[in-house]
């Protein structure tokens, strides 16, 4: 049958909300009943931040105002059994948490070391430390043969842009161009900054700044409504993969994590977002929750220290969340390093003990039921990293 | 490759087009760029002729129906768009457009609308590389300028028109043209004109209109509203008829003040926002020494040391989204679309407000609102970069004119698309 842009935005119920901050979508069909979202965290989230080793001894001598506060007090972490605590602007996926839904692994790493935003984000989507002609949940669709038909119908959706994890031979639905977009609001700040020796050109975007409400000192401060953010391209990915001729594959993805400065103020809100996204994501699927895994990826972790500008730099390891209402959660997956002397990647970083590979393998195995041979396909290279077990229940 | 290279293909051309060449010798590069025809003029549109049946058909049929004049002005403007992203001779591109500028027609008034950009084609781009006298002849005589400036209803008080009109339907004068022609165009309020000679060049000009009947609607000099008898512009003597026109256009055009207002102009557009004195003396120097030649006085400009200053200017609106689409050098398919980007940078095509065009100076662009529509404007188009690399896309568009301070933000950015926004809205991409 064929699925029309009309129809498709009633399914939606988002007629003419082009403004979603950063955030986009693009989804692919599969002859499956079962559920795959991938959400990219494009920025490199602090897996520090977001799932806290509060146990740990020399957290605060290492991280200051970025180690966060123990579980029980105010703006304490959400407690995730004893040694690691939620950031707590994650109270959603906390919920999920408790419920048994979703797993934290801490300590992911991909295999890359360069810490270059582009290379590693490329690297993470293509599924390959090199460029290849599809992202690799384009190839998960080709596996499943998601090849005619319904995805073909699909690639009638407006002409935005496919992100590298789904662009490839499988037909794939993309829309909302990120064109329509705005950026948030620490864009504008590092753009002013870049103008300020200017003589001419300096006064205007900081007078531009300020007219557009963006108070002086608190330049990159996000005060985009929720409405117009991820929660709500979340909740569309969910109603459309719901639906029972809808797409099975969803790519989405959501900026915001490169807090070089002041990152406790500027991390609250994308955590927020992909939080409220995440719950919005669960109600927009309703009873397909069940049959729905969720994987939240970013392409590196920050420095385990604090930088002159109160943020972090470029890291290493960092955390990836599995849920879905058939994921065995409740559990902090992945082996912990610890951050003493001598067990930080090059003195600095949160060392990886998981390869990211094995988290998405591990998916695509219990899940999606791929075998050994096609994920060595999805995941050229990657027999070092093995499927990690156990992720689904059952 | 030397920053000269760089510094003409965005001083003095629309900014470099992803990888293209890069000019060895860039004065050789500007000059031949004027040598032959056009190029611009084989890209497909109307002529003054269709524009007018188009406006015929529009005043037939009322407000019933869609404009046929507007479809005439958006398909064609689009396809010129097209082609200025793409153009290899940018240098005679930017030319046309500052002359277009200097002899603004606005859609503003409605009939200018569907023969806008066949006034460009007709009028302004087969005299860009030659004398500035035929160019103004070609001016004000074009239908657009007729329209625009009020001349089609303009009638001598003692022409026949006049005389045979009823008292109830009064014809008369209307010095609008006649006005703007001796203030903007040419010899500017500098020669010491008063307003005896206004109503002198407006006599003059009566009887030059828009013909919209038959098989090729145009241009038409009517006489029974020329005013007769000869008239008297600053001291030159202008016969009654159609050769009147000519006359008095060829002295103006010869002018000192005229050559003195075209120089400031062209250096304050590709040199400086103050024009410095010795580079206006010495494009004044070629204009008079070439009766008005303005390739010449083109290559004059491109000529002075002043000229390679680099980053002096700031871009206007038209200038920056096409650099930026050029840098991208993107697929037809996948450009934003120019005419709505310009005008949402609030320079529409063909839309200035008043006669003396578009302003060219910073300050009248770098309004607040104005560069933070720029930077939005910087961040949607980077949305279209998805498969570039954007330090590769900053040397290529920008080589040694990019600062340390935008390459360190571009490789500190947390995305492709927010390298390249950072790359649009930073200050390097402002300035050409």
């Amino acid at each position: 049958m064929t699925m029309r842009i009309s129809r498709r935005g009633t399914l939606l119920g988002l007629a003419g909300a082009f403004s979603l901050g950063r955030a986009s979508l693009a989804v692919a069909a599969a002859p499956t009943e079962k559920r795959l979202a991938v959400v990219v965290l494009r920025g490199a989230l602090d897996g520090l931040s977001a799932v806290v080793p509060y146990g740990e001894a020399g957290l605060s001598g290492l991280r200051g105002g970025l180690a966060g506060v123990e579980p029980g007090r105010e703006g304490g972490v959400l407690e995730l059994g004893g040694f690691f605590g939620l950031h707590p602007a994650l109270s959603g996926l906390h919920g999920m948490f408790r419920a048994g839904e979703a797993v934290v692994v801490h300590a992911v790493a991909g295999s890359w070391r360069n810490r270059s935003h582009f290379e590693a984000q490329d690297w993470m989507e293509f599924g390959a430390e090199r460029r290849l002609e599809s992202g690799w949940l384009n190839r998960v669709a080709g596996a499943l043969g998601g090849v005619p038909g319904k995805g073909a119908d699909l690639a009638l959706a407006v002409g935005g842009l496919t992100p590298v994890l789904l662009r490839g031979p499988a037909p794939v639905g993309s829309w909302l161009p990120q064109s329509f977009a705005p950026p948030a609001g620490d864009f504008y700040a590092r753009v002013a900054r870049l103008h300020a020796a200017d003589q001419v050109t300096g006064p205007a975007v900081a007078s531009g700044l300020r007219e557009r409400g963006f108070a002086a000192g608190a330049l990159g401060e996000d005060r985009r409504p929720e409405r117009f953010g991820f929660p709500a391209l979340a909740g569309a990915a969910g109603r459309m993969l719901a639906a029972s001729d809808g797409p099975r594959l969803a790519a989405l993805e959501i900026g915001g994590w490169d807090t070089h400065a002041n990152q406790a103020d500027r991390l609250a809100g994308p955590l927020r977002q992909l939080d409220s996204g995440l719950v919005a994501l669960r109600e927009g699927l309703g009873a397909a929750w069940g049959q729905t895994v969720v994987l939240v990826m970013t392409e590196f972790g920050r420095t385990v220290r604090v930088n002159g500008t109160r943020g972090t730099d470029h890291g290493t390891g960092t955390v990836a969340f599995v849920a879905g209402g058939g994921v065995a959660g409740g559990r902090v997956r992945g082996d912990w390093p610890g951050l003493g002397a001598g067990q930080l990647f090059e003195g600095r970083d949160l060392a990886p003990t998981t390869d990211l590979r094995s988290v998405s393998k591990g998916v695509l195995a219990d899940h999606l039921g791929l075998p050994g041979a096609v994920l060595e396909r999805v995941f050229p290279g990657s027999l070092g990293a093995a499927p990690m077990s156990g992720l689904l229940r059952g | 490759m030397s920053a000269r290279a760089w510094q003409a293909m965005s001083r003095f051309g629309l900014g470099r087009r992803g990888a293209e060449a890069l000019p060895d010798d860039p004065m050789a590069w500007l000059a031949g760029q004027l040598e032959g025809a056009d190029p611009a003029l084989a890209v497909p549109a109307r002529s003054t002729a269709e524009g007018l049946a188009a406006w015929r058909e529009d005043i037939r049929r009322g407000n019933d129906g869609v404009s046929q004049s507007r479809i005439v002005f958006q398909e064609d403007v689009s396809g010129l768009l097209d082609y200025v992203a793409v153009t290899d001779v940018p240098f005679r591109e930017r030319l046309a457009w500052f002359w277009a500028n200097h002899f603004t027609v606005s859609q503003r008034r409605g009939a200018v609308v569907p023969v806008a950009n066949a006034f460009l084609r007709e009028a302004i781009r087969p005299h860009v590389t030659g004398k500035f006298a035929d160019m103004l002849g070609a001016v004000m005589k074009h239908p657009a300028m007729l329209f625009y400036l009020d001349n089609q209803d303009s009638a001598g008080p003692r022409s026949a028109a006049a005389e045979a009109a009823p008292p109830a339907r009064r014809v008369g004068l209307n010095e609008n043209l006649a006005r703007e022609c001796l203030e903007l165009h040419t010899v500017t309020p500098a020669s010491g004109y008063g307003q005896a000679d206004v109503v002198q060049m407006a006599l003059v000009l009566t009887g030059w209109g828009v013909m919209l009947r038959g098989e090729v609607p145009g241009v038409l000099f009517r006489r029974p509203q020329h005013e007769p008898g000869e008239k008297m512009v600053l001291g030159h003597r202008v016969p009654a008829g159609p050769e009147g026109l000519d006359s008095v256009l060829g002295f103006l055009a010869r002018h000192p003040a005229t050559l003195r207002n075209l120089a400031v102009k062209l250096v304050r557009h590709f040199v400086a926002d103050v024009p410095p004195e010795p580079a206006v003396a010495k494009v004044e120097q070629v204009l008079r020494e070439t009766d008005g030649d303005l390739k010449a006085a083109a290559l004059a400009v491109a000529g002075l040391p002043q000229a390679w200053e680099p980053q002096s200017k700031l871009r206007g609106p038209f200038d920056y989204v096409v650099a930026v689409v050029r840098a991208l050098d993107l697929p037809a398919g996948n450009r934003p679309r120019l005419r709505e980007a310009v005008a949402g940078l609030g320079q529409a095509v063909m839309n200035a407000p008043l006669p003396n065009g578009w302003p060219d100076m910073a300050h009248d662009w770098a309004g607040p609102e104005a560069m933070m529509r720029r930077v939005d404007f910087a961040w949607g188009v980077a949305g279209r970069g998805a498969g570039l690399e954007p330090m590769v896309v900053a040397e290529q568009a920008l080589g040694p004119l990019l600062g340390e301070a935008t390459r360190g933000e571009m490789m500190r950015a947390g995305s492709r698309r927010e390298a390249l926004a950072l790359l649009f809205a930073g200050p390097e991409f402002q300035r050409r």
